[in-house]
């Protein structure tokens, strides 16, 4: 392993990166389809695009991870055929993931050397204290070396990561949302981070889907919708902020569903200044207000992590929160999950494998699990089982869930099945309010299609409907109006059929906002 | 013979009746590897294991024997149920064994009945003092898990040498009869009904020590069996131990389970501590387990948490300590139980992962490569 850091100085006419005809099958899924991308030395650039697009996937292939169908990769003109993240690393590329691999209980300086042949078996760390510190100062990239990782804050963790990237002799660093973690300040601080590598002959790719700091820090975009590069490295002057909007989540709206037009009825939820925190402590929620009255669907648009996932956890019990929730005028904020099940909220949760299902327990009792309690499934003492039996063949039939009989395993289900298990037990306990968190993520067509038609029968049987996804497309087709939400606070609230998807796109990405709708 | 061992993980599941299979298997191999053992220091293992099943199953008095001693290991093995059924690691019914012994002990020492109360009242009355007294034990380390998070393991296996102790200070220093670590003997009212009690009229019963706790016990088993495949919070057990966030989802209160399970699992063992005292030592004493709350540990592993295989298998740990008791060295039922322990445990690896052979020529055929998930991110 080398520690040498001389890249050679930054030269537009290289080609660090190659990548062409990249395709990437996975069984049933065409995760990248004919993707091109290519990485001139000593610029940073912007691969954007939504959740799910295949940005991901195309930087594991990158870094070795994963290996592409077909399609070929050239680093620095030479082509190359990785099998491991070992063979990327001897090329010089380096990739910083999302989620940190650090080990907490080790210092800086251990992490860093972690996995390296060498020190082989005396661990005289100090020997290679002075490499890492010239490398800090190369790039400042300054951390205290001798702590402990779980003592640094998530910024110096990146920094650590990237020095363990550089010190194994990275020319070409692959950034997977590295502003998805950190603070305000620390993303600035990043910026520099990034922009004095480049200066100094690195180049680096920078995945996100945050568009203003696409366009502070990149030289060069690439845009990806669904596994297909919808800009092929445009020059960041070229383009407004937002044409990336409309490339990245798209313009042709494809109605799969028939939705009819119908009068909501009264507000069955009403949620007034609620405010709360993610797991990390952050503000998730900030002063959110939003009605869903009976037989609407509110689709709530975003991009993943910006409080939507948190807005569903409090309506149903499972977050705390600051502020007022009613169902029907009944306050659920702050109360145990129980209480809103009591109320007749429903709740199709975003993580089904998770959350939504217990693996080792059969259809029957995954269907029951809120059942259990009330009459007829639960009796004072007792579950009828033979009875909870005969509802979940019926179901099984009703909601066409594929699976040898009901006394199947929930983990051996297909996800579209599960979903369809944990839509018949939500849908069956006929509730008044419905909050469905990513109903349709991971599924094929068809049960997609089934899932947004029985969503809508729900609407029409006169439920309310809180739809939380990421597809723009299904919220536009379902929806009879969109919150549209970005960094905790709700943008604006927007008319499908009268507004354009480069308008939510912009209000998702935080470009304007709009007051009431 | 040359071979290479290829060691795969399952991705679809065992067979049904593999796990059943490889328990037996354990406790098969078990004996084999011990029988091996007892061959290299220059016994017998046929005429070993001869004189064991001679010893534990060969006469209705050998089989009454082996039955009182099963009778606290099917309690403390249902105690371990419950917990381990939702994960909770309750390693504490040791403790809760003498906690229930000496709770049920207070009844005719302070005494709660007074003296010549009748049987029916005195024993009821223990039977819940002994109950009271272990889910009091069990309380303890289910509420600081439940409030404080802290680790049930670490505060269960501490409090075993508390109640321990506790225990030795009482028989030492108050009820202690004639200087000697033990109270007095206890009134006959406290006494669990004997076979050898009914002798006069059934000569076959004479000698006969097995009593009333092994029905306690039986009893007791099948409530449990009811409560967790029939009951509703036998559901929520069920839940909480496979997925404690579809649990909390569900609107289940996983704290007051947790306090709720353990203070169950506490009184299943402080019954069997209840059931020891009054069915077989009948006063309060030293030692008066030899480690059933740790053998319920093993028992419930072994039984792969059912209720009814409990029963099985502590009949079968039962005969192994009588058998133990008449044989010298007297540490080999304890060897045989530690392989078998180390043999299920072994064997779980099996439900696991699929292990397959290779002659030489074959070994070179190279593992399909996995292919990745398809990640969304």
């Amino acid at each position: 392993m080398s520690t040498s850091t001389n890249a050679p100085p930054p030269d537009y006419r290289v080609l660090a990166v190659d990548m062409s005809n990249i395709v990437i099958r996975f069984p049933g899924v065409l995760a990248n389809d004919h993707v091109n991308l290519t990485l001139k030395q000593g610029e940073i650039h912007a691969l954007l695009g939504e959740n799910g697009a295949g940005k991901s996937t195309l930087m594991n292939v990158l870094s070795g991870l994963y290996k592409q169908t077909s399609g070929t990769i050239k680093v620095y003109g030479e082509k190359v055929d990785f099998n491991s993240p070992r063979d990327a690393i001897a090329k010089g590329i380096g990739m910083v993931h999302q989620h940190f691999m650090l080990v907490p209980t080790q210092t800086a300086t251990e992490n860093i050397l972690l996995g390296l042949k060498e020190p082989r078996f005396f661990l005289n760390l100090s020997r290679y204290d002075k490499a890492i510190r010239e490398l800090q100062e190369q790039f400042g990239l300054y951390v205290d070396t001798a702590s402990k990782v779980w003592q640094l804050s998530v910024g110096e963790q990146q920094r650590v990561e990237i020095l363990k990237t550089l010190y194994r002799g990275a020319n070409i660093l692959i950034l997977d949302e590295p502003t998805a973690v950190l603070a305000p300040q620390e993303i600035d601080e990043l910026m520099n981070t990034m922009r004095a590598l480049v200066a100094q002959g690195k180049s680096i790719i920078f995945i996100s889907h945050k568009l203003h700091e696409v366009e502070q820090v990149a030289d060069r975009v690439t845009v990806l919708r669904k596994g297909v590069v919808t800009a092929e490295g445009i020059p960041m002057g070229n383009m407004t902020k937002k044409d990336l909007a409309q490339l990245m989540v798209g313009r042709d709206v494809v109605f799969a569903v028939k939705k009819e037009v119908r009068e909501p009825g009264p507000v069955v939820l009403s949620i007034k200044n609620v405010s709360a925190t993610n797991n990390k402590g952050v503000a998730a929620l900030r002063g959110v207000s939003l009605d869903v009255r009976a037989g609407e669907i509110v689709g709530v648009a975003g991009v993943a992590g910006n409080g939507q996932s948190e807005l569903a956890e409090v309506i149903t019990g499972m977050r705390e929160c600051t502020g007022s929730i009613t169902v029907n005028g009944v306050e659920v904020a702050n109360k145990p999950p129980r209480i809103s099940i009591g109320h007749g909220v429903s709740h199709v949760p975003e993580d089904r494998t998770h959350v939504g299902s217990a693996p080792n327990m059969t259809i029957t009792e995954n269907v029951i699990m809120k059942a259990y309690r009330e009459e007829p499934i639960g009796n004072r003492w007792s579950v009828n089982y033979p009875l909870a039996h005969d509802n979940a063949e019926e179901l099984k039939e009703q909601y066409d869930v594929l699976a040898p009989s009901v006394d199947t395993m929930a983990r051996k289900l297909s996800g579209g099945n599960l979903q369809k298990v944990i839509l018949a037990r939500e849908i069956s306990a006929e509730p008044r309010l419905m909050v469905a968190v990513q109903p349709t993520r991971g599924l094929d067509v068809g049960a997609i299609e089934a899932i947004q038609t029985l969503l809508l029968a729900q609407r029409d049987a006169g439920t309310a409907i809180l739809l939380v996804s990421e597809e723009l497309e299904e919220l536009m087709a379902l929806s009879d109006r969109i919150a549209v939400i970005y960094d905790g606070v709700i943008q604006g609230i927007v008319d499908p059929e009268h507004t354009g998807v480069s308008e939510i796109g912009l209000l998702m990405t935080g470009q304007v906002s709009k007051e009431g709708g | 013979m040359a071979f290479k061992l290829q060691v795969e993980k399952r991705s679809a599941d065992p067979p049904r009746w593999l796990p059943a299979a490889t328990s037996i298997g354990a406790v098969v191999i078990a004996f084999i590897i011990s029988g091996i053992i007892l061959t290299i220091i220059g016994g017998d293992p046929i005429r070993v294991f001869s004189f064991f099943y001679e010893a534990a199953f060969g006469s209705w008095a050998a089989l009454s024997d082996t039955l009182v001693k099963a009778t606290p290991l099917i309690l403390v093995g249902l105690a371990c149920t419950v917990a381990f059924r939702m994960k909770l690691w309750n390693i504490g019914a040791e403790g809760q064994f003498y906690i229930g012994a000496f709770f049920a002990s207070l009844v005719v020492l302070l005494p709660i009945v007074p003296a010549g109360s009748s049987r029916w009242v005195t024993i009821g009355t223990m039977i819940v003092f002994g109950m009271i007294g272990g889910a009091l034990w069990g309380f303890i380390p289910g509420f600081l898990k439940a409030r404080y998070r802290v680790n049930e393991i670490i505060t269960t296996l501490m409090l075993n040498y508390i109640a321990i102790l506790w225990n030795n200070y009482w028989i030492f220093s108050k009820w202690s009869d004639a200087g000697f670590q033990m109270t007095p003997v206890f009134d006959k009212a406290a006494w669990l009904p004997r076979l050898a009690d009914y002798a006069r009229e059934f000569a076959f019963f004479s000698g006969m020590t097995l009593h009333f706790g092994f029905v306690i016990a039986l009893i007791v088993t099948v409530i449990v069996w009811w409560i967790l495949s029939r009951s509703k919070w036998g559901f929520e057990i069920k839940l909480i131990g496979d997925n404690p966030e579809a649990a909390r989802y569900s609107g289940i209160n996983i704290a007051r389970n947790i306090v709720l399970v353990m203070m169950f699992s506490g009184a299943l063992a402080g019954l069997a501590g209840m059931s020891e005292i009054t069915g077989v030592v009948h006063r309060l004493q030293e030692r008066i387990s030899p480690g059933y709350g740790f053998t319920g540990i093993i028992i419930a592993w072994l039984a792969k948490l059912n209720p009814f295989a409990v029963v099985l298998v502590s009949i079968l740990f039962g005969g192994l300590i009588v058998a133990g008791r008449e044989i010298q060295p007297s540490g080999l039922a304890q060897l045989i139980q530690g392989i078998i322990l180390f043999m299920v445990i072994s064997s779980e690896f099996l439900l696991r992962y699929r292990v397959s052979f290779f002659g030489r020529n074959e070994a070179e055929t190279p593992a399909t490569p996995s292919t990745p998930e398809a990640e969304t991110a």
